[in-house]
């Protein structure tokens, strides 16, 4: 008999429960109560997304295989295909960091060789709370190492490269770290494989590692906020084995090769349940499955146990009848286990039997398509200052309108009470751990493995060649949750420019993203708005740029007693070039190049949503809140910025293009001047004149209103340069010369700052390393 | 002449290390998987980088027991040329056909990078058309690249010149803070008393083209298949 706590264990609700007996008909067996509630949890099931996930423009000419397999396809030319998807492995990571990001990259890496891809790239968006936290430093700091050497541990040996990402420290994650996993692989169009349990009949192995009782209820587990007890929690992470891994793509990739395989799916999130199950959805069949065949690696284990196991390396095959004995010498060819643990019926079925007994049988549908689907109420948050709540929400610009106006004033205030040194300003700045460099992370990853990488982490973006063609591609991993606090909508619009600029500036053509939606709770009507806002913004500007979004992952539930971190969705974008000598990079190539920006800084921008508000200004999230506004993102505005610079990168006019983004142009042209593998420090000498000087230098220099790119060209190309961007029809300036004198002079109106650029560069170098360095024992916790 | 690349489980550089060969060096190579005893139609072999066996037990430690590493004994004895990188180097040590062992990086973290190296001898098979002293803008990737041995076996490697390669700074000093993983005197590779077998911890095969960053790599495949020539010729 089922209690309510045997319910509340399984985090399945009253109404949930009371849908299960009217489908099955009869109250379902504890095995089956199980898979029910790890394929209706919200990790699997999407029960309260997926009404707003629909919004999302998920075709295109280039897209191959678009969301709901294990990762989305998109043609890149010449016969090749890239699979690629973003995953949150979040709640593990705060739980235990180096093991739950260690089997996020496992898990990620899963999805893209179970389409038959070889994973040649992989990125990492990782947020923590503030390294110099007074509460929180000792925790923050041991979960950014801990995810780190997760990171580098699972990825080095498996072998992909990890070629970029992003990492960011803000209060807001001190409870709730983010950690999403990135992968790519390459896939000849004609050898992309499908979860799809087809033909009658055909037998289904069990290959990879044993299962064993870890990780049981991991997707439950992630289905719901923390509390003091989330410790406590530890078992339900699974201890990842690089190792078992790769032998696993390997085996894999030889039996895609036979022909001998129908349909593959990995054992991801509620392992053999959720393989099964949605294997058999995908093709409309069913499947019988005995469990006295499963490999254990422990004794005694239950039906219920190895059907919510969570064990890692394991995959399901579906393999053509009769060619069972060639697909499991493959996989012993690489000491792995393979297994006949099944058929493929016509029942619509997923039938368990273990020791001669049915222990579930539920029609596969009740497990997917009848799974709960949440209208979740929406509540428009409340900016303070404002005169009244729009519930509506869709008539954000003239909110914005009004708040602007109300802003002007204050900004002088904080003019006239600070009256900083800029030039301090910007030496400490670019010191921030969120600005510095991320070589402390990236030099623990091996980015070059496999020899396709062409930039290397560090830039606006990474570049992978594709070795068989004269093509690469150009990826990054972007998220911003202090813009999306502020305004979801406008917020998720800039990310997505954001990123698009980014593999525009080493000189590629945006052509699909991934998105990690990592939100609070869902049952809280204000994080819905969020996140319906955080969609359509992302939807508008995925229209804008051509990049639908063939691939994703939500993760609810980031939340600690009742404090949730900020809407951060994170997207992965990728870019082609057509011809891998046309990339460009960020730093200025020599002296005496003219630089220019393409685009213009939004009127509307005050820097009071940026990293100089948040490091040297010492505003939080929830104070950029009630400041209340970000200023509107220009989409169309932005795209022209985009293909001017594609237009000048592919006619080689431009020698460096890098985007201007956190911390503003000044932290960007700094970055431009410092030096980077095989190129010496380069000087500039800026003079800023019109709009922009009319500004205040705070504004000037350290607001991070997007669609604005810093380009450099030689003398001799001034004149083509004029001419496609006149055909592009994109405002820039052309604001100074590079120097080889070792300083960086700016100077707006009369007023010149002038920094040591040797002095700027270690501060940048040293800035994330130093507060690393610095004792712990100043901190508590 | 032909070229083999050791594949065990685990290994991850060994498809760089056949594309490089096939690719840039421009001769016929095969992979050779760990279970094969005969390597009788090759004239080279390379144990690639990567985490045979997982790294398990100690780097290199179990792939040193593998029936190939038999014959690669055998083959390294009748003089044939063995290049061992970075897991390939600790393999080599682990197996005994080179002398000392790699430990743990002295900041105990897994580093990524691009470093320098000098060529301390050209009297190798593998550095034979380089120059002494000569300085390569070379990748790492390892964990475990910190050379030790005993002072007995220093001396030995010191007096027959077998320190092939030793971390310095772009101007070709070596000196701590050029010196990415503490190892013992600056060593980055060495070679066997025949000086048929060398072991490295840089990646040549990850620097063969402008397009990456280096081609410093290069001239060391060619300095073999240049040897392997004269030897063909004689």
């Amino acid at each position: 008999m089922l209690t309510l706590e045997t319910l509340t264990a399984h985090n399945i609700t009253k109404e949930e429960y009371e849908r299960i007996l009217k489908l099955m008909g009869r109250e379902p067996t504890f095995v089956e109560l199980g898979v029910f509630s790890v394929m209706w949890s919200e990790h699997c099931s999407y029960k309260s997304s997926r009404v707003h996930l629909k919004r999302l423009p998920t075709h295109g000419e280039r897209v191959i295989v678009p969301p709901g397999e294990n990762a989305g396809v998109v043609d890149v030319g010449d016969g090749w295909c890239a699979a690629f998807k973003v995953e949150s492995h979040n709640h593990p990571s705060f739980i235990e960091p180096f093991q739950g990001a260690a089997t996020g990259v496992g898990g990620i890496l899963r999805d893209i060789f179970t389409m038959g891809a070889r994973p040649v790239a992989a990125m990492n968006s990782i947020r923590f709370g503030r390294l110099d936290d007074k509460e929180h430093a000792r925790r923050n700091r041991r979960l950014l190492s801990g995810v780190v050497g997760g990171i580098a541990h699972y990825g080095n040996a498996f072998g992909v490269a990890t070629v970029g990402g992003e990492t960011v420290f803000d209060a807001a994650y001190n409870f709730n770290p983010l950690v999403n996993a990135f992968a790519l692989g390459l896939v000849r169009e004609d050898g992309i494989f499908f979860g799809k349990a087809t033909g009658l009949g055909n037998p289904v192995l069990y290959v990879g590692a044993k299962t064993g009782r870890d990780g049981i209820h991991g997707a439950t587990m992630a289905s719901a906020e923390f509390d003091d007890a989330a410790l406590e929690k530890r078992p339900t992470v699974q201890v990842g084995d690089p190792f078992l891994e790769k032998l696993l793509l390997e085996a894999c990739l030889e039996a895609m090769r036979s022909g001998g395989i129908a349909g593959i799916q990995d054992m991801g999130a509620a392992g053999l349940t959720s393989s099964s199950c949605e294997m058999a959805a995908r093709a409309g069949t069913g499947l019988d499955l005995d469990l006295d065949l499963v490999p254990q690696r422990e004794t005694g284990m239950t039906a219920y146990e190895m059907m919510l196991s969570e064990s890692q390396e394991r995959m399901l095959i579906v393999a053509h009848k009769g060619r069972e004995r060639e697909i499991i010498d493959i996989f012993r060819k690489w000491d792995l286990d393979a297994v006949v643990v099944g058929t493929v019926t016509d029942t619509e079925r997923l039938a368990v039997r273990h020791k001669g007994e049915l222990q579930a049988d539920i029609p596969v549908t009740y497990l997917t398509d009848e799974a709960p689907v949440y209208q979740r109420p929406l509540k428009a948050r409340t900016i303070e200052k404002e005169e009244q709540t729009d519930a509506s929400t869709h008539d954000n610009h003239a909110r914005h309108l009004l708040n602007y106006a109300s802003l002007e004033s204050n900004e002088e205030q904080i003019e006239v009470s600070s009256s900083p040194d800029y030039a301090q300003a910007l030496l400490r700045l670019i010191a921030s751990p969120n600005i510095a460099s991320k070589r402390w992370v990236y030099r623990q990853y091996d980015y070059m493995v496999r020899t396709n990488t062409v930039v290397l982490p560090g830039a606006d973006a990474a570049v992978v060649r594709i070795k068989e063609t004269r093509r690469a591609l150009a990826m990054c991993l972007d998220g911003n949750g202090r813009r999306c606090a502020v305004n979801p909508r406008e917020g998720a619009k800039h990310l997505v420019a954001e990123a698009a600029r980014n593999v525009v500036c080493v000189g590629a053509t945006p052509i699909a993203i991934t998105n990690c939606l990592n939100f609070a709770s869902p049952e809280r009507p204000e994080v819905m708005w969020d996140f319906s806002e955080t969609i359509d913004g992302m939807a508008e500007a995925c229209r804008m740029f051509d990049t639908p979004v063939i691939s994703g992952n939500v993760s609810f539930y980031n939340e600690t007693d009742g404090r949730g971190i900020p809407p951060t969705p994170v997207i992965g974008m990728v870019g082609l070039i057509e011809d891998v000598r046309r990339v460009i990079q960020p730093g200025f190539k020599a002296a005496n190049d003219f630089i220019a920006v393409l685009g213009r800084q939004s009127p509307h921008d005050d820097a009071r949503v940026s990293e100089y508000a948040a490091f040297i200004e010492g505003k939080m999230i929830d104070d950029m809140k009630r400041a209340g506004v970000l200023p509107p993102c220009d989409l169309e505005g932005e795209l022209r910025v985009q293909k001017a610079c594609l237009a000048l990168s592919e006619a080689s006019v431009i020698l460096s293009a890098h985007d201007i983004a956190d911390g503003g142009f000044a932290v960007a042209l700094a970055e431009c001047c410092f030096s980077s593998h095989n190129r010496t420090r380069t000087g500039a000498t800026i003079e800023l004149t019109g709009t922009d000087a009319a500004r205040s230098m705070r504004v000037t220099l350290f607001g991070e209103a997007g669609g604005r790119i810093i380009v450099s060209f030689a003398d001799a190309e001034r004149e083509r340069f004029t001419e496609i961007i006149a055909g592009a029809n994109c405002p820039y300036d052309i604001i100074g010369r590079t120097t080889d004198d070792d300083t960086l002079n700016i100077t707006i109106d009369a007023e010149t700052i002038s920094l040591d650029l040797a002095a700027l560069e270690t501060a940048w170098r040293t800035g994330l390393d130093e507060q690393l360095s610095q004792p712990s024992t100043l901190l508590s916790n | 002449m032909k070229f083999g690349v050791v594949i065990f489980p685990g290994s991850n550089c060994d498809h760089d290390a056949y594309h490089v060969i096939s690719k840039h060096v421009g001769q016929p190579v095969d992979f050779v998987w760990h279970r094969e005893t005969d390597l009788s139609s090759f004239d080279a072999i390379v144990i690639p980088g990567g985490f045979s066996y997982g790294d398990y037990l100690r780097a290199g430690a179990l792939a040193s027991h593998s029936p190939v590493m038999r014959a690669v004994k055998d083959f390294a004895a009748n003089g044939g040329y063995v290049l061992g990188i970075c897991n390939g180097f600790q393999i080599l040590c682990e197996a005994g056909l080179l002398p000392g062992a790699l430990v743990r990086n002295e900041n105990l973290h897994f580093i990524c990078d691009h470093i320098h190296v000098r060529v301390e001898t050209t009297e190798t098979p593998f550095t034979a058309n380089l120059a002494a002293r000569q300085i390569l803008h070379l990748p790492i990737a390892h964990a475990e690249g910190n050379y030790v041995c005993d002072e007995a076996t220093f001396a030995e490697l010191t007096r027959d010149e077998r320190i092939i390669f030793r971390y310095c700074d772009h101007e070709g000093t070596t000196n701590p803070a050029a010196n990415p993983n503490g190892s013992h005197n600056s060593i980055a590779g060495i070679c066997n008393e025949a000086r048929n077998v060398l072991g490295l911890m840089p990646h040549p095969e990850r620097a063969c083209e402008d397009l990456l960053g280096s081609s410093d790599g290069s001239p060391i495949f060619r300095s073999l298949t240049s040897t392997l020539a004269a030897k063909a010729a004689r």
